[in-house]
Parts: C-alpha cells; sequence; structure tokens
C-alpha cells in the first residue's frame, strides 16, 4: 500500500474533493489499495456524514441513504416486504462480516474480481487503458458473455445492483452544489474502448442516496443465485425478477441477470419477451433466448449463457407459481 | 474406582486458549526489537535473473537491507538422504543461484523496521529476467516424464485385462489442489551468542531443527525450535520452506531478530501442494463380477528441484482380491514449485481413481458396487501375503449400508427423488496405512499433586496435547485437569512428525511407559521413607489409581496422594522418560485402517446445482483415544473432501505459470454452507499390533473416499462419468435428467 494523506469529512460539502477517492465500507477500496490497484493520493473518510437512513420517499417508494450497511438494509423491513429482490440479492453477496461493512453506494462502484485486473504485474486496460486485456486468452471462466469487448470482458461483481437495476432504482449524486438524479442503468457504461470509465460519476461527484420507486400492487419478486458453493463466492449467474401477474397473464416484468456481463445487466429483451405473455415454461424459455441473444463466450466460460438462462427461468417459476 | 478418560469424548485441553485468541502462533511471540522479512518473488515462470536494482528500495525509510542471490552468505543443501531429520519442502536452498524454476519462488528478501516499510520497499526492488516460457501442463510435449521405482506387479496384468470378459478403461485427472492452512506459514528467528532460537508453525519441530542447523551450517544443539501451536497444516508444514532459512539467515546477517510472513498469494507456489496428477487404470473382470486384472498407472507433476512421486497406487496391491495387478508411477517435471504431502497423499488422489473404475464396473456389469466390493473382499494382504493386523472392512460396509439406508437404492440413474430434487448415492472405501514410529517422552510427578507430560512433538490441531494428557491421567488416574501436557519445543524428548497419521500411535506408547517408570519411582520411594504408610512394603505390591498410591486389590481410598509421599522425602518431583520404538506387529502383519463412506447429493437440474446432502463414514481404524478429537478429525475431512470433489483446483496461467486463484476468494474450499449433515462412526476394534492401545491413526482416512463417492452419487443422480475434478457445473451441464 502506497502512502496517502487521510482526512474525515463530517458534512457532505466538505467531502468533495475532486482529488479524492471516497472511503466508505472499503471492502473493495482498502483490498485494492493493498494490491497496488488502487493508489489515490488522498482519501476521505465519508462515514461520519449523515446518510446512514433508510426513509419513506415521498413517492411511496423508499429513499436509502448511500452508507446503509449492507446487511441493515437487507433486514430492514420495508425491504423485506416490498423488495425481497434486493434483500435476497444482499444476503447472497460476500459474506456477515463483508456486509456489516460494505454500503450501499459503495457496492454499486464495487470493482471487478478479475484475476488480471486485480494484478499489477498484468496488462489490464482498465488500470492502464491501451496496454492489453491478458483475459481474453487467459482463464476467464468467471468473464462476461455480454457487454464485453475486445478491450475488456471484466465482470460486474454486484448482487445488489442487479437487484436494483430490475428495481429501476435512481442514484442521486451530489457535485459541488450540484444535485443530480441518474437512472442506475445509465450510471453504468459499457467498456468498449473505455474500460477505464466504468460510470459516468465524476471525481468528486458522490452518490448520496438510491431511491427505489414504488411497486405496482401484487408485484412480486426475486432474486437467484447461482454458483460453485453455496455462500461467498461471487454469481457465476443471477437472474433479479420483479413481475406482476394477473390471471395468469404477465402485465409487467422487469428483469436482471447479474455475473455474467460487464454491468449489472438489465434485459428489455427478457422483459419484452414477457410483458402481455400468459406465465408458462415455454414464455419464460423465451424470454431467457432472448436475454441471452447475442452473447459472446470466451474460452471457459461458454456454461454461463445455458446457467443464466435457467436461473432466470428458474427465477420465474418461483415468481409466479 | 474412577474411569479412565481414554476412549471418551474429551474436550481438548487447549480448546479454551485457541478460541479466546490466548494461543501465542508463530509470529505471535512478542520478540523485542523484531524486524520484518518480506520476500519478492519471481514474476516468470522459467529463465534467469539478469539483474537485481535494489538501488531506490535499499535508500528507502526503515529499510536495512536486501537479500538476495548475489550479495548473502550461502544457505546449504541438507545431508538428505544421509542422515535423518534433514528434509527441506524444497531440496534447492533459497538463494543459491539466479536460475527461476517457478512462478512465485524467492528471489529476493528485504528486512526493514517495520512489516509496512519492507513491504513498500519490496515493491520498489527491480528485478530483471531472461525470461523463458514456463513447462505448465502435464501434457506439455517439451515436459520431461521421469520414471520412478514405485513399480508394482504380481501375475500379468495385461495379459489378463486383455482377455477379460468385462473391461474398464479409463483416465481420471485431479488438479492442483492447495493446503491452504487458515495459518500462514510464518517464522520469527532471533540469533544470539551463536544459537538460534526459531518461533516457527511446523508439523516437525525435530526435522526443523535438523533442516536448519544443516541449512545455516551451526551444530543441532545450537538450534532451538519452538512451536506451541500450529494454525493448521494439513502435510504443507511437514517441512521447512523457504522463509525459514531465510528468516535465520537475516537474524544472523543483521544481529537482529527478524520475522518472515509468507503472504497468502505465494502460500499458491511456495509451501508446497497436491500436484496435479493424471491416472490411467484399466480394471479386468468375470460376468459376475470378479477382479481378474488391475493396471493403474499413475503420473504426477514434480519441480526442477524436487522428485516428489504423489504415490496414487499405493493401495492398489492391496484393497481388493486380484491375481493380476501393476501399478506404476512417473513424474512429469513442470514450472512450478515443489509438490508435497497433503492430507492423505497419494491414496487420496488413488482412491478417486480406483474406486470410481470401480464403480464403472460395476455399473457395466450391473451389480451393486457395494456388493462389487464384497465380491473382491481382500481377506489378506496379497502383495505381501501377510495377515491384515485387524481388519474390519466387512462390517464398515455393512454397518454404513444399514445405517444409511444403502438397500433402498434404486440404480437406475436419475430415478430418486425428493421434492425438486433428484438424490444420488454414492460409497467408496476408505483406507490408510497403520504407522508408528520411535519416540521419546517424559512424565513427572510434583509435590504439588501435577503431572507434567512432555514431548517434541507438536499439536497440528488434531489434539495431541490431549491425548498426552489423557494417557498419563489413563496410568496414574490423575485427573485431567491436573495433567500438564508440553510440547511444541526441540529442547524436549524427540517426538515424532506429525505426519502420516502416526502421531498418536507413536507418542502414546512413550507416554505410557515413561508413566509407568516415573510411578515405578514412586512405589521405591513409597517403600523405603519413613512415615510412608507403605514403608517396608514389597513396591510391587503398590499401584497407583485415583492419582493415589495404594496396595494392589484395595481401594484407593486406602492410600494416599502421591505427592503426599513425595512431601516425606521432602522431593520436587519425580521424572522419568522412555523411548519406544516401531509397531511390535510390523514384521508380521500388513497393517492398514479401513472405512467406507456412504454420501448422498441433490441433484436439481433446473438449475443445474449440485450438492451433497448427508454423508455418513464407518471407520475401522483401531481404538479411538478421544473420540471427539477423532470424530472431528474424521469431520474435517469429509469437509475437505468435498471441496476436493467440488471446488478446488489451483489454476495456473500458462503464460507465467502464475496461480491466478491464489486467495481465499477466488480458490474455493467447502464452506460451512456446502456441509451437510454428517455422521462418523467409529468400530473400535483394538489393534494391538500397533502398540499397547490399539489405537491407529485417523487424521487422514476420512479424506480417501470422499470423492470417488461424491463421483459415484453424481453420476448416479445426474448420468454424467465426472473423470476430471472438480465436478463443477459446466461438466453437468450435459444432464439429461
Amino acid at each position: 500500500m502506497r502512502a496517502f494523506q487521510f482526512t474525515q469529512a463530517k458534512t457532505v460539502d466538505a467531502a468533495l474533493d475532486p482529488g479524492s477517492r471516497f472511503l466508505a465500507g472499503g471492502t473493495t477500496l482498502i483490498d485494492l489499495m493493498k494490491l497496488d490497484v488502487e493508489t489515490p493520493e488522498r482519501v476521505v473518510d465519508i462515514n461520519l456524514l449523515p446518510l446512514a437512513r433508510v426513509e419513506a420517499a415521498p413517492d411511496g417508494g423508499l429513499k436509502i441513504g448511500a452508507l446503509v450497511r449492507n446487511s441493515d438494509l437487507a433486514v430492514h423491513p420495508e425491504v423485506k416486504a416490498r423488495y425481497a429482490v434486493l434483500s435476497e440479492a444482499l444476503l447472497s453477496g460476500a459474506s456477515p462480516q463483508l456486509r456489516n461493512m460494505a454500503t450501499t453506494g459503495g457496492n454499486l462502484l464495487q470493482r471487478t474480481r478479475c484475476y488480471y485486473f486485480r494484478d499489477t504485474a498484468y496488462a489490464c486496460n482498465k488500470r492502464q487503458p491501451g496496454s492489453g486485456c491478458p483475459a481474453m486468452d487467459g482463464y476467464n471462466r468467471i468473464h462476461a458473455v455480454l457487454g464485453g469487448s475486445e478491450h475488456c470482458v471484466a465482470t460486474h461483481p454486484s448482487d445488489m445492483a442487479v437487484a436494483m437495476m430490475a428495481l429501476e432504482a435512481v442514484v442521486h449524486a451530489r457535485k459541488d452544489k450540484r444535485e443530480r438524479r441518474i437512472a442506475l442503468d445509465e450510471l453504468y457504461l459499457l467498456p468498449g474502448t473505455t474500460p477505464d470509465k466504468e460510470n459516468v460519476l465524476e471525481p468528486g461527484e458522490l452518490i448520496t442516496y438510491v431511491t427505489l420507486p414504488k411497486l405496482p400492487a401484487g408485484t412480486k419478486s426475486h432474486y437467484l443465485k447461482l454458483r460453485d458453493r453455496a455462500q461467498y463466492e461471487f454469481a457465476l449467474a443471477s437472474a433479479a425478477v420483479v413481475v406482476s401477474v394477473s390471471g395468469g397473464r404477465i402485465e409487467r416484468a422487469r428483469i436482471a441477470l447479474g455475473g455474467i456481463a460487464t454491468k449489472p445487466w438489465r434485459s428489455r429483451e427478457a422483459e419484452a419477451a414477457l410483458e402481455g405473455k400468459s406465465a408458462s415454461e415455454e414464455n419464460f424459455r423465451a424470454a431467457a433466448e432472448a436475454a441471452m441473444h447475442g452473447a459472446k463466450p470466451l474460452r471457459d466460460n461458454k456454461f454461463k449463457i445455458e446457467l443464466a438462462k435457467r436461473a432466470l427461468v428458474r427465477a420465474l417459476t418461483v415468481m409466479t407459481a | 474406582m474412577a474411569t479412565s478418560v481414554v476412549g471418551k469424548e474429551v474436550t481438548r485441553v487447549d480448546g479454551r486458549l485457541k478460541v479466546t485468541g490466548r494461543a501465542a502462533y508463530a509470529v505471535d511471540h512478542p520478540i523485542e526489537n523484531l524486524a520484518y522479512g518480506v520476500p519478492v518473488a519471481s514474476a516468470i515462470g522459467s529463465g534467469k535473473i539478469t539483474g537485481i536494482d535494489a538501488s531506490v528500495a535499499e535508500k528507502m525509510p526503515g529499510v536495512l537491507a536486501v537479500m538476495h542471490h548475489g550479495n548473502t552468505e550461502p544457505i546449504f543443501r541438507t545431508a538428505e538422504p544421509f542422515e535423518r531429520d534433514s528434509h527441506p519442502g524444497e531440496n534447492r536452498p533459497p538463494f543459491e543461484d539466479d536460475v527461476v524454476y517457478y512462478y512465485g519462488q524467492f528471489v529476493a528478501l528485504v528486512v526493514a523496521n517495520t512489516l509496512q516499510q519492507a513491504q513498500e520497499a519490496a515493491r520498489h526492488v527491480k528485478v530483471s529476467y531472461d525470461a523463458k516460457k514456463p513447462l505448465i501442463s502435464l501434457d506439455d510435449p517439451g515436459a520431461e516424464t521421469k520414471p520412478t521405482r514405485r513399480h508394482y506387479t504380481r501375475g500379468d496384468a495385461d495379459a489378463a485385462f486383455a482377455s477379460a470378459p468385462v473391461k474398464v478403461d479409463a483416465t481420471y485427472v485431479i488438479p492442483t489442489e492447495t493446503h491452504n492452512a487458515m495459518e500462514m506459514h510464518g517464522s520469527i528467528a532471533v540469533w544470539k551468542d551463536g544459537k538460534f532460537t526459531l518461533y516457527e508453525t511446523t508439523q516437525g519441530v525435530m526435522n526443523h531443527q535438523g533442516v536448519i542447523s544443516q541449512m545455516l551450517g551451526v551444530p543441532v544443539e545450537n538450534v532451538h525450535v519452538v512451536s506451541p501451536f500450529c494454525g493448521g497444516g494439513f502435510g504443507s508444514k511437514l517441512f521447512p520452506w523457504p522463509q525459514s532459512p531465510l528468516a535465520a539467515l537475516a537474524a544472523r546477517t543483521l544481529g537482529r531478530p527478524v520475522q518472515v510472513t509468507v503472504p497468502r498469494s505465494l502460500m499458491f507456489t511456495t509451501t508446497g501442494h497436491r500436484p496435479e496428477t493424471e491416472q490411467h487404470v484399466r480394471l479386468g473382470a468375470t460376468q459376475d463380477g470378479k477382479l481378474l486384472a488391475i493396471a493403474h498407472e499413475a503420473k504426477n507433476q514434480t519441480s526442477p528441484m524436487n522428485d516428489y512421486v504423489e504415490g496414487c497406487t499405493e493401495p492398489t496391491p492391496f484393497l481388493y482380491s486380484c491375481p493380476n495387478v501393476t501399478a506404476v508411477q512417473s513424474l512429469v517435471t513442470l514450472n512450478i514449485g515443489t509438490p508435497t504431502s497433503m492430507r492423505g497423499p497419494g491414496t487420496t488422489p488413488g482412491m478417486f481413481a480406483l474406486d470410481s473404475a470401480m464403480d464403472e464396473l460395476a455399473v457395466k456389469l450391473n451389480i451393486d458396487p457395494l456388493e462389487l466390493r464384497l465380491r473382491n473382499y481382500a481377506e489378506k494382504d496379497e502383495s505381501s501375503n501377510r495377515p491384515f493386523s485387524s481388519k474390519h472392512l466387512r462390517e464398515c460396509y455393512q454397518t454404513g449400508a444399514e445405517k444409511f439406508g444403502w438397500s433402498k437404492r434404486n440404480p437406475k440413474v436419475g430415478s430418486m427423488r425428493d421434492g425438486n430434487e433428484i438424490l444420488g448415492w454414492g460409497m467408496a472405501t476408505c483406507t490408510w496405512g497403520a504407522y508408528r514410529g520411535g519416540a521419546q517422552a517424559r512424565v513427572r510427578l510434583s509435590a504439588d499433586g501435577r503431572a507434567r507430560v512432555s514431548c517434541a512433538t507438536q499439536d497440528i490441531g488434531t489434539g495431541t496435547y490431549t491425548v498426552m494428557a489423557e494417557i498419563v491421567s489413563d496410568k496414574t488416574g490423575i485427573p485431567l485437569d491436573r495433567v500438564d501436557a508440553v510440547l511444541g519445543d526441540s529442547s524436549l524428548p524427540p517426538g515424532p512428525t506429525s505426519g502420516g497419521s502416526s502421531a498418536t500411535a507413536t507418542i502414546v506408547s512413550a507416554v505410557a511407559q515413561a508413566s509407568m517408570s516415573v510411578m515405578d519411582d514412586l512405589f521405591k520411594l513409597a517403600v523405603h521413607t519413613e512415615k510412608s504408610p507403605f514403608n517396608g512394603a514389597d513396591s510391587a505390591s503398590l499401584v497407583m489409581s485415583s492419582g493415589r498410591v495404594h496396595k494392589k486389590g484395595e481401594s484407593p481410598e486406602s492410600g494416599v496422594p502421591f505427592e503426599q509421599l513425595l512431601k516425606l522425602r521432602r522431593i520436587a518431583a519425580l521424572e522419568q522418560e522412555a523411548k519406544t520404538g516401531g509397531a511390535p506387529g510390523r514384521e508380521k502383519y500388513s497393517m492398514h485402517s479401513f472405512g467406507a463412506q456412504f454420501i448422498e447429493v441433490g441433484w436439481d437440474p433446473g438449475i443445474a446445482r449440485l450438492r451433497v446432502r448427508r454423508t455418513l463414514t464407518v471407520m475401522d481404524a483401531g481404538r479411538i483415544i478421544n473420540k471427539k478429537a477423532g470424530g472431528n478429525q474424521i469431520l474435517g475431512a469429509v469437509v475437505m473432501g468435498i471441496g476436493m470433489a467440488m471446488l478446488e483446483e489451483t489454476v495456473y496461467d500458462p503464460r507465467n505459470g502464475k496461480p491466478v486463484n491464489n486467495n481465499y476468494a477466488d480458490y474455493l474450499v467447502a464452506t460451512n454452507a456446502d456441509v451437510p449433515e454428517q455422521e462418523v462412526i467409529f468400530l473400535e476394534y483394538p489393534d494391538l499390533a500397533i502398540g499397547e492401545y490399539g489405537a491407529r491413526g485417523i487424521g487422514e482416512i476420512g479424506l480417501t473416499g470422499v470423492a470417488s463417492a461424491i463421483a459415484m452419487a453424481t453420476y448416479h443422480a445426474t448420468g454424467v462419468r465426472v473423470r476430471e475434478l472438480p465436478i463443477r457445473v459446466e461438466k453437468l451441464l450435459e444432464s439429461r435428467v
């Protein structure tokens, strides 16, 4: 770890230093600083900011402070009652110790587990633009089959963000005096030719809240995560489904997939394939096919395409049973 | 008379220290003026060092030295094979020359006042290389394959296989596995007045002492190894790895205590591993399932510095009855660090192949896999022609089958179900050699009413402290809370390495004999002491129980507490030592433990998810000294077996030989959530050929059947025969169940 300047901010205004990295739970930042992957000169601790509350939003939705810990959010009564997909996603992630530290804002921006990104002895277009991508012909079992480019196929690791994608969460961010709202789907950038640029936030811009819109009455939601072992592993494939069914017909569907793409993957193709259709296995299968259409496998991760389809079919089956 | 603690469920005497964090592991020892060494590891898989530029690092704050092959005193090779206790993890001492044999090899050591200073400076040591493409794969055409002397044959297996009416011919692959002990390898070396004190985490304090004495070129009595606790070894701490001689060398060079801890990432390269194996098994059998031929060929990776043989064919000659057997091993030298024993070495990977082939044979013959094993039951060891010292494998199979409900198994693939899940049932044979070596132990009875037992062995988490105390308590009747066990110190009477599941069998005899011997002294004292109630009596008429000396045939209450006799003579303590040798029956018998494992998996085809649902292990491992610690050994081994079967694999980047998943997040071991209901049954037939207590080792045998039982259960559930571990989702997607 390199030497760095450390300050603590007590107000949001004081925290907004464009030359600093924000330290919340530290579960990604500190980890990567130890590996020399992140080498900030200044770190500002934002844990004292008043952003750790979950409140009712005016539209009937939920307003979640950026510093709400994953473990607290997972068991919040409103989340459990109205946004089960989010609670399930949170509880499927990491370990209890990590969830006790990790925050809502930090989780959205957590960095990939790509082996080559995490080792500075390798080239990496995310770390050093233009240096190359050793994952392309390396061991790429955990890498993305959707959203990748020839420059980067690193998987976005978050479970929480996948659930929030299906909940159409909105991110509230502050920079200087400006506060803006960003639809979660628009927060993330595909790697394209600039995999080092992972989101639209500017230097010194801080996520302050995430809001979840109120769901239509009768909506049910579920998160299903598939992986090698039962706990403490990133998803090989996961599915977040938020659906309302009436008279055996799917009125509304919001679908997101995790573990298979370079960002939390909202699948409007799957949604379109489901809405207005009957809740049948055949239609679920068609939605899964639509979701994974155009997936590009690498040497070791072809199985993820089929696995993601099965995750989605099962999640839909459970929700509409 | 109080009943003995031997054979009971006894809680570990060191348990409280461990769970309250007060047990001081190697690098926990508070040492004044300690400096920290951080290794610089090679970033290439093969080649030569062309230069080491330490000019920046040397000027950084707190840096004391940057040591490498160009600027240090030599570290010597050990005198193996001519002298005992001289086995290092890797034959080549660190910094011997400028050659890089594998990724992660230590090429320099930065020593600084603090760990952080040393880490930071280590990043600024610039090493330049002349790199070659490393050999990483067992089937790399450039890799050299060497025969070994492990070659067993009886009858003519090739001919018998060729003419056998039913055949299985299959190849099984197990990837590299890394031990991943919780406590990282680490060493603190103190050099004072020409002597080393080494705080270590080791499975063998005596071997460690010998190796460091030889590598650093100092007389053996000038090396004192202290290792009171070991946070898991699983074989990776049997022998010293480079961090130990480097810590010693740095301490001597700088005249200051030095600690070197191996970071988790380098535990994947530089502290041993279970090497990748490829096993070709051919079985020939009659239509009614009698084996005619077993041909077992195994090859494994080794490093350019050591010829490490993973003895996969170890059990093949004796496990099943068969007239024609060949077992051959070969080595493939690759640019990967030196392999070493990992829990159940040889037999564990060997049994995955052999018993998987047996299941394939059972499927071909349409015979129940348990029945097939009974039809080929070895009544004697057909390789040595000796009787087994104590074999109750048939009872293991039967007890296990009954308890598991094996008779309800429908052999048809995918035919058994529980709700959404398809069930798969598998079983396997377990085996491990019964070993006992030589040991010395000392027992002391003190006037304060306490006993102390000491031996230069170590407790690697298996319960050795407790077992030593239990034996003293068994012999003297002194309650466990008044018996202190001392170990993990090379200045104590030489004891065994904790390896090969031999420590308990080795130590119990020495401790028992030392206990008897010190009691003899006590009885003599009792009959030659004025005011002693036994003054003038025949010492042979005395016994000790419940911690009291009394007449044979009378109650302990009739006698006196032993400490009273010592006080009468104003003696602080009596102490005796005993030295015992190998198993008395070793010339006459073939000595092995056996067992059977039954495992149920659940297969959810909709999401291609396979999980273990329950396991049952029945062990015939002689008498169990401590059922709690013993049961834990089997449970732990089964957990490790679930990891081996379904999760574990060290993945090397073919371009540079780096293990890409070199951390706890990416190298998957079983978590608590992966471990289902487990049951362990011990048959407990004492094996008197091994010693008075009849206890055989149990540290490793619990792992030997798990992978093949899971592979069998997986086939039963999914119809997919996985011959290459780990059994992961991509291999199961083809299932049509």
